[in-house]
């Protein structure tokens, strides 16, 4: 345990000695909303071969827990005072970092969203993201064409993130119902639907164990349940779990958003149906070589056709193409994944 | 431990003499109110699990004919069993270091690294799947021995002591498991004896997994270990007043070093549970485990002043917890409401808790 | 009592912090049987002498003797299996064990046989009864209930069980810090009873206390203690409580009374 403790302290130590030595490149800030989760790592990793390849200097930093909007403001500070041309950040408040988000601008970098809007949107100079809303809409029609006529009376189980309804929770959820062919009315709110398809709703905290609970509940109160929407994949696996113990697992179509490897693997072995997965070391990788772009011509990106995003692409990952669906295999998701 | 016969308390009974002295025409209501009061006083504080137990019978009763006859039926019962294992492992640990004073906010932490480590030996090592376990136990042994050592040779605070070793084994869990999720599928291939812990067995209807049977088991033997044994008396002395202990002779470091191995090595039982009931091995679970299982002790009854509380009392608060989510869940209530409602209970226990202390 | 044998004996006790002398070659005798009270002013090493006799505190030199055998305790534990019990002016009960629990504190009974050895299984019925009747010896079952949490207990109850406890289990000797310190007269009363109680089962009991008229109650000899020494040992017939607290402060040389310094 010393021996670890002592490596990890190395090598806290080698980073905070690295960033001097290279003083006279590009400097560009990453700060995620934590480092603990795989899409936030693969989103550095992206990061980092980018700015390698482009000769930048990237400095990363990440809030301590999802919604830690303390450490973020921090870190935009730090990045302002060392003199950084550009910000990548994946808000964890898109509110709440706005006043600093305009301090790094009046200080002339050029600051893109990641993953997340802020709010308002135009508060950064770009947004990257995954474009959410789709990405539930196709797991929404997939799982409508899937079941064919059944759709009609389907029993669905909405698994959402947490009772905040951030904007990626609501996005995916009404997305899904959307693409599903129900009438979500408000699209900025979750749980407003009056379509007695719906069994229910339950959060996740998007972890296994909050999945199972959640699932276990929700079967409780409608044992027919027939079609599970999940906020990501591990709430998928453990939503799994709970069909699993019921002895479920055959009659119930479970969807989920991300495409990290483990969900890829759930599609493949039939756990997840499917998939639309998001491509966070893109999304890095694109804001640095946008930030890039700034810094040597000034040019600042624009949005996405039809979109006040720069979507940074969604694909469907499942083992039951349907006809009139754009998706790709398992196989081929291996290749793609993250995390 | 239940002693019906100390309600006919010294205090009462000099009460009752005032009120017979005063001849009965004077403010004898008021009087009456009083003792009422103070035979309630001593109730609760007899028995500690007496107020949780109360509140969980209650909450049955409200949600049985709020939700209907589903709500009570054995399957769900047996649901919400399964639903606070994880917690109720966990609480038990928690409450031996509450029990002593202090407190453990490293016990999810330290769930988690064992799990990963249980995996990874197993999945990635390749290690017989009894060895991974084994190994992992010893690991949470050994994180409990690293809190214990902190506490008692260094004398620092338990709160600081696990403030720090929460961030410590929580990066060394992320390093160790590179943020990767083993799943569910390759360890039902490679170790399916992690998984024991998720397999159930019927009984009327109810649907018991091992996992949680171990929890009551845990339970039962930690009650035994702190009621009939010596070790458990020093260790609600040393909790208590740990000078008096000091000098009634009780090597207090020793037992709160003795209170930290164990509470690591439950929460290694915790991690074994974990992965039966979640499937996979996730470096991301168990991320609010430490707060909850407080809230269970909390809850149930345990005074966070040490030496007072039941270890029983952490079972029923964990079951209070779970009660209100299943039901409020089932009613289709929002779940800002559950969080809601296990904040009001927090509040009103460790009232509870204040007043009860008072002698 | 001058012909009764010595039980307890300290020799030249010294013991220094820094620069502050706290035993300056401090003696003490202890007879068998006898309830001696120690007094002195505030800072005059009372507490040291105590902590020397106890194991709370270990003398730089000088020796002890018990039963006319040196001896030297490292811990209160070694005092305690020397067979020498104290009682603690802070009382060193825990408030919410019972009774029984805290008289056993620290040396629990345990099950014969397989649940003792294995199990560690405690014998609860065996450590009630034993408390039952000791607590019964020394008129103290006026307890209602001996699985009451200390807590509960009165003030002058609470040093009952305190004592209990050390009476229970000295085989030599008490020695009791300021027993009546905190308690009412009635309280006080019933506790120096106590501790004639516990003289007459045969201990030897070593009494600190500030309390002049209890001190003169009650003991049989008077140990002065002034600036880290010994300067006399008076008894209650000999002299006065003036005169005690006169000797103890400096106010009157010892030898000036016509009953002597050492009146052992």
């Amino acid at each position: 345990m010393k021996f670890k403790a002592g490596l990890l302290a190395l090598a806290v130590s080698a980073s905070l000695i690295s960033p001097l030595t290279l003083a006279d490149k590009v400097v560009v800030g990453l700060i995620t909303k934590t480092n603990t989760n795989p899409f936030f790592v693969k989103m550095r990793e992206g990061a980092q071969q980018q700015a390698d390849e482009l000769g930048m200097d990237l400095r990363t930093f990440s809030g301590r827990f999802d919604g830690d909007n303390e450490s973020q403001v921090q870190a935009i500070e730090n990045l302002i005072a060392s003199g950084a041309k550009g910000i990548l950040i994946a808000p964890s408040d898109p509110v709440a970092v706005v006043p600093a988000i305009d301090r790094a601008r009046e200080a002339g970098l050029l600051v893109i969203a990641l993953d997340t809007p802020l709010s308002p949107a135009d508060a950064a100079d770009a947004t990257f993201a995954t474009d959410n809303y789709k990405a539930g809409v196709l797991i929404g029609m997939w799982a409508a064409e899937q079941l064919g006529d059944k759709a009609a009376d389907a029993k669905i189980a909405m698994l959402n993130l947490n009772s905040s309804m951030i904007t990626v929770d609501v996005a995916r959820n009404q997305g899904f119902l959307e693409g599903f062919g129900i009438e979500v009315f408000d699209p900025n709110r979750i749980g407003d639907e009056n379509d007695p398809r719906i069994v229910g709703q339950d959060v996740t905290q998007g972890a296994e164990e909050g999945g199972r609970t959640a699932m276990e509940n929700l079967l409780q109160r409608e044992p027919g349940i027939n079609v599970v929407y999940t906020i990501n994949e591990p709430a998928a696996a453990g939503a799994y779990e709970a069909l699993k113990a019921a002895g479920r697992t055959d009659d119930v179509l479970i969807v989920s958003v991300d495409g990290g490897c483990p969900g890829v693997e759930n599609v493949r072995d039939g756990v997840i149906g499917a998939t639309s997965m998001q491509f966070p070391l893109r999304m890095a990788a694109m804001g640095v070589e946008a930030i890039y772009e700034f810094a040597n011509t000034g040019k600042k990106p624009d949005a996405s056709e039809g979109l006040d995003f720069v979507n940074t692409g969604v694909e469907l990952i499942t083992d039951q193409p349907l006809p009139g669906f754009d998706s790709k295999s398992s196989k081929d998701g291996m290749d793609l994944c993250w995390g | 431990m239940s002693q019906p016969d100390t309600l006919k308390t010294s205090q009462a009974a000099d009460h009752e003499l005032v009120a017979a002295a005063a001849g009965g025409n004077f403010a004898s209501f008021e009087v009456e109110k009083v003792a009422f009061k103070d035979k309630l006083h001593r109730f609760f504080h007899s028995h500690p699990t007496a107020a949780p137990t109360i509140v969980l019978l209650l909450a049955i009763l409200a949600f049985s004919s709020i939700v209907g006859e589903r709500f009570l039926q054995p399957f769900n019962m047996s649901l919400i069993l399964q639903q606070v294992t994880i917690i109720g492992i966990l609480g038990i640990a928690q409450t031996l270091i509450i029990l002593t004073a202090g407190i453990d906010l490293s016990v999810g932490a330290i769930m988690v690294l064992t799990s990963v480590v249980m995996g990874r030996m197993s999945i990635e090592v390749g290690l017989p799947p009894s060895a991974a376990l084994a190994i992992g136990l010893l690991v949470g042994a050994l994180a409990g021995f690293i809190n214990g050592q902190l506490v008692t040779r260094f004398r620092l605070p338990p709160f600081i002591v696990t403030l720090g070793t929460w961030n410590i084994f929580f990066a060394l869990n992320l390093w160790y498991s590179k943020s990767e999720t083993i799943r569910s599928q390759a360890i039902d291939q490679a170790a399916p004896l992690l998984h024991w812990t998720g397999k159930t067995v019927e009984l009327f209807g109810a649907k018991l997994s091992y996992g949680s049977l171990l929890m009551l088991a845990l339970f039962f033997i930690v009650w035994y270990a702190l009621n009939w044994t010596a070790w458990g008396r020093h260790v609600y002395a040393t909790g208590d007043d740990p000078a008096a202990a000091r000098l009634a002779g009780i090597r207090t470091d020793r037992v709160l070093l003795s209170v930290y191995v164990a509470a690591g090595f439950i929460c290694a039982i915790g991690a074994w549970a974990l992965i039966g009931r979640i499937g996979s091995v996730s470096p991301q679970a168990g991320m609010t485990a430490n707060l909850d299982s407080i809230t269970a002790v909390v809850i149930g009854g345990c005074s966070l002043f040490g030496g007072r509380g039941a270890i029983f009392g952490t079972l029923i608060g964990a079951l209070i917890v779970g009660v209100f989510r299943n039901g409020l869940a089932l009613a289709g209530v929002d779940v800002l409401w559950q969080e809601f409602t296990i904040g009001v209970l927090i509040i009103v226990a460790v009232g509870m808790d204040q007043w009860i202390r008072k002698v | 009592m001058n012909n009764q044998k010595m039980v307890l004996e300290a020799r030249k006790l010294v013991k220094r912090y820094g620069h502050v002398t706290a035993l300056d070659g401090a003696d003490l005798e202890l007879h068998q049987g006898e309830i001696l009270a120690v007094i002195g002013d505030n800072g005059a090493g009372k507490s040291s002498l105590i902590k020397a006799l106890s194991g709370a505190l270990v003398p730089d030199s000088g020796e002890i003797l018990l039963d006319g055998v040196p001896i030297s305790f490292r811990s209160p534990m070694d005092a305690r299996n020397a067979g020498i019990e104290t009682v603690y002016q802070n009382l060193a009960v825990s408030p919410s064990l019972n009774i029984a629990d805290n008289l056993y504190l620290g040396r629990e009974k345990r099950r014969p046989g397989i649940l003792g050895s294995v199990f560690r299984m405690l014998d609860r019925k065996a450590m009630h009864d034993e408390a039952k009747q000791k607590l019964g010896e020394l008129g103290l079952l006026t307890i209602q209930n001996i699985n009451q949490a200390v807590e509960t207990l009165s003030g002058g109850q609470r040093q009952g069980v305190a004592v209990a406890r050390s009476a229970a289990f000295a085989r030599h000797v008490v020695i009791m810090d300021e027993p009546t310190a905190a308690l009412g007269v009635k309280e006080s009363r019933r506790v120096l009873n106590l501790i004639r109680d516990v003289r007459d089962k045969g201990l030897s009991v070593i009494l600190i206390s500030h309390n002049m008229p209890h001190v003169f109650e009650v003991a049989d000899r008077i140990h002065i203690h002034r600036l880290g020494q010994r300067i006399a040992v008076i008894k209650p017939d000999t002299h006065t409580m003036s005169e005690a607290v006169a000797i103890m402060t400096g106010a009157m040389a010892p030898d000036e009374h016509q009953a002597g310094a050492f009146a052992a």
